[in-house]
């Protein structure tokens, strides 16, 4: 296991080391915002900041549920397909005349099952999660196909009306339903990973399962737990998401896993589990959106360019995070 | 008249694990107010007996009561919540959370099931002052020793109102003051009616806290005595089943000093130091010759052997190895120049639990032939043969999950990892921590036959009189800097090299 201890000195003042890897994402943020705000006319405003929440709110509350998950130490592949279920599941049962709330209601519940079950498969069989989330991310692709395999477009009045919807900020500014939603998830979760025995149970079997295990924590009810939150912020990245499309598709959000799991990465959040702040998953979400936003009024950049610097960024930051991990200094002593 | 009832008992207890029989209809009582140690050699089956009555393995047949009713917990949290407050073996803390939160975590104060955070460093402050300790609570566990880590372990367990407090070598990393700092904390609790189960290898601290004990041997009971009415010798011969001649027939090294004087320097360092380390330190070690380094805990006996072995990177200075000066960039650099490291943190260090006892012996081997030169199996079994039975390695199975060996013998397939590269210069950092007093004897034993066949040592050991038989030279070191280096003459005594420790060599 790897930990990040120590602290750093900067200017007369210590960091603790731990804060290291989200305070260079943030810096990484500023950094690429204010190139930006240089390079092209009409990029330095709110609005764009703004826009990326609102392009980004979906991925925003999946990365989330993945901050959960990859927190214990392990990881969910599953969650792009069971987005994609949801959006499927909620344009159907749109179109068959379902009431909306009802619809987010089955949709949010099928979606946190989902994460049940792979949990309980996960503990109880003492199968590598990549393998059952593996599994799990096939199972719901294929469901979206059972239920249509052309895409849905969604039609409900009020269900487009909430999607079209704005809410001003004041002077240009505006954002959408969902942003709101996005941020409140984000709160709520950094509320319990912080200040809750089950959030704290999360970094503990990131630290080490067998001593939580020993320590009488409750191993098994929190891993379930993680696999279910991560299903639940699916389902509703599924909803936000269908509220962004306005359709349901099985070919929605392919991939989507790759991109959770690259913004929590670039987040600071350690693969192996224990260490990581859910500000570094919001920044890290922030940093994608940020390079999707420049590719875009670059213009003539190919968005496969997005991929290109994600997987860059993916590459210094674990890079960083190994050094900031092995220059730990005078840990041991006897 | 008659005895009080025991709190805990347990009756006829079996546990079978494949392969072995663990526990056999194994009786334990447990009294509130006494201090009982637990005895055994390695693998004796103490932590399994442990292991059972918390719920960790269920057990086979057997009873296990508390206060006068039937239980079987479902796991360390039931039994926890039953009012048994559990160290067990090996630091078992979450090293990413901060030091408050392994003491609390899972019992953290909240308020409407907010954690109060304010409460519980203030709290987790109080408790560890109570033990002497004065640690930045907010900072990550990694950032402390293993024997820190020890303490707050301790620190954990008697946290919480329990009506059992078990700790399983809760000793084996602390240094003197450390224990006796403990050992105050168990007679307070004993005061209060608290029953504490205690295991450890030292014989004396088992003399100096317990009230009785109960042997185990091979997983079955040897039985239960007052330890007042148990002298020492008797014990060993119950824990052992024989006589213990080894320890006695080892000569005294002292008469040998000279003569290894003689011998060629083998490892050189000069003025090598890393900075917040350890200061800068020159040493000698020649060929055929056991160095032993003598310290407090964090006095900096580990940094030297890291540094020597190339683990860490030296700040300044030169290091020689057979009169040619080498740059030791990593510990794959130190094992080419036939210098091995035994390193004190088994768990986190040194054993690879998911691999079989042959394939950790071969390990360090097959690294340093490279990995396009696999040894044959015939030539594996051979060593492997020879080692387990060298190091008298329990159960005697090279197929069997490490994990599944007890504690002391998992230490003792790590030893045999270093032996097996035959090296020049053997750095081994306390190997007979957690070992039981029969195969001390044989690793002692061995560290001499080694010394006589050519090999230097560097010998560290929070046992000063374990150093003092086996080196022919002693350095000290304090505060992170060497501060003598003594031949083991006469003259010295456990007393003296305390004396020197203590105030640092200026005297
Ligand atoms: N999980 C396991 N699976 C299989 N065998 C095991 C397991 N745990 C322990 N054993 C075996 O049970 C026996 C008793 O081990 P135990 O750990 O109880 O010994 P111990 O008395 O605590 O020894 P030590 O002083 O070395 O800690 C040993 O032979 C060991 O190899
Ligand atoms: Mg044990």
């Amino acid at each position: 296991m790897t930990t990040l201890t120590g602290r750093l000195r900067i200017g007369g003042q210590t960091i603790p080391r731990k804060y290291v890897p989200v305070l260079v994402t943030a810096g990484l943020f500023v950094a690429m915002f204010a190139a930006g705000s240089v390079r092209y006319e009409a990029f330095g405003t709110g609005q764009v900041i703004l826009n990326v929440f609102v392009d980004n709110a979906f991925l925003l509350v999946v990365a989330v549920g993945m901050t959960f998950v990859i927190l214990t130490g392990g990881i969910d592949l599953s969650v792009g397909s069971v987005v994609a279920l949801s959006t499927m599941l909620a344009a159907v049962l749109l179109r068959d005349g379902w009431p909306v709330v009802a619809v987010i209601g089955l949709v949010l519940v099928v979606g946190a099952v989902l994460g049940l079950g792979m949990g309980a498969i996960v503990h109880y069989f003492e199968i590598q999660p990549f393998i059952v989330t593996l599994a799990g991310m096939f199972l719901a692709r294929g469901l979206c196909y059972t239920i249509a395999t052309d895409s849905i477009p969604i039609t409900d009045p009020s269900f487009t009306a909430f999607a079209q919807a704005t809410i001003p900020l004041g002077g240009e500014l505006w954002i959408t339903p969902s942003v709101v939603a996005g941020l409140v998830v984000v709160v709520v979760a950094a509320y319990v990973l912080h200040y809750t025995r089950l959030g704290r149970n999360v970094y503990a079997i990131g630290g080490s399962e067998q001593s939580a295990l020993l320590m009488g924590l409750p191993v098994a009810r929190t891993k379930i737990a993680v696999y279910t939150i991560s299903g639940f912020c699916s389902a509703l990245g599924g909803l936000l998401l269908s509220f962004y499309m306005l359709s349901g598709y099985g070919l929605h959000a392919v991939g989507m896993e790759l991109d959770a799991i690259a913004a929590v990465v670039i987040g600071g959040t350690l693969l192996t589990g224990g260490s990581g702040y859910l500000l570094g998953t919001v920044l890290g979400v922030l940093v994608l959106g940020l390079i999707q936003t420049i590719i875009s009024f670059e213009g003539t950049l190919s968005s496969w360019w997005t991929k290109i610097f994600i997987g860059a960024l993916l590459f210094v930051f674990i890079l960083l995070q190994r050094l900031i991990s092995a220059r730990r200094t005078g840990a041991r002593s006897t | 008249m008659t005895e009080p009832v025991p709190i805990l008992q347990m009756r006829g207890i079996d546990k079978q694990f494949p392969g072995v029989k663990a526990l056999d209809g194994v009786d334990f009582r447990l009294f509130p107010g006494e201090v009982h140690a637990l005895m055994g050699e390695n693998g004796a089956g103490k932590s399994t007996l442990i292991k059972v009555l918390t719920g960790v393995y269920d057990i086979d047949a057997g009873a296990i009561e508390l206060e006068g009713r039937p239980v079987a917990f479902s796991g360390p949290l039931a039994a926890q919540q039953a009012g048994i407050s559990t160290v067990y073996q090996e630091v078992n803390l979450c090293a990413n959370l901060s030091v408050a939160e392994n003491i609390f975590i899972g019992r953290e104060p909240r308020r409407f099931g907010r954690l109060q955070w304010r409460v519980m460093r203030r709290e987790a402050e109080r408790i560890l002052a109570s033990l002497d300790l004065d640690l930045d609570v907010s900072a990550s566990l990694s950032a402390y020793s293993l024997a820190v880590q020890q303490m707050v372990a301790i620190a954990r367990a008697v946290q919480v109102d329990a009506k059992v407090l078990i700790l399983d070598e809760p000793t084996s990393s602390l240094d003197a003051g450390e224990v006796e700092r403990l050992f105050g904390v168990m007679r307070r609790l004993k005061e209060q009616g608290i029953a504490i189960l205690f295991v450890s290898h030292f014989l004396d601290q088992i003399y100096e806290i317990s009230d009785r004990m109960t042997v185990l041997r091979n997983g079955t009971l040897v039985g239960e005595y007052l330890t007042r009415d148990l002298p020492q010798v008797e014990l060993v011969g119950k824990m052992i089943g024989r006589e213990l001649a080894a320890l006695e027939s080892l000569e005294d090294r002292r008469a040998a000093a000279e003569q290894a004087d003689a011998a060629a320097p083998l490892v050189e360092a000069d003025g090598l130091g890393r900075p917040g380390a350890i200061e800068p330190f020159s040493l000698t070690v020649r060929e055929g010759e056991v160095l032993g380094l003598a310290g407090l805990l964090g006095s900096g006996r580990t940094e030297v052997a890291r540094l020597l072995f190339g683990a860490d990177h030296a700040g300044s200075g030169t290091l020689r190895v057979g009169g040619v000066p080498v740059r030791l960039r990593t510990p794959r650099a130190a094992v080419r120049h036939k210098l091995a490291y035994c390193s004190e943190d088994r768990r986190a260090e040194g054993i690879i639990p998911e691999l079989t006892v042959r394939e950790n012996l071969i390990l360090a081997l097959q690294a340093a032939r490279g990995w396009t030169r696999p040894i044959a199996r015939r030539k594996q079994d051979e060593l492997v043969e020879r080692y387990i039975k060298a190091l008298d390695i329990r159960p005697a199975d090279p197929d069997r999950p490490i994990a599944n060996l007890s504690g002391g013998n998992q230490q003792k397939v790590l030893l045999a990892r270093w032996l097996i590269l035959q090296p020049r210069l053997l750095i081994l950092d306390e190997p007979t921590r957690g070992i039981d007093v029969g195969a001390k004897a044989e690793i002692q034993r061995l560290v001499v036959e080694l010394s006589d066949g050519g090999t230097a040592v560097l010998f560290i050991s929070a046992e000063l009189e374990e150093v003092l038989r086996l080196s022919h030279k002693i350095a000290v070191l304090r505060d992170r800097r060497m501060v003598a280096e003594l031949d083991n003459d006469e003259q010295l005594t456990t007393d003296a090299l305390t004396e020197t420790i203590a105030s640092g060599g200026r005297s």
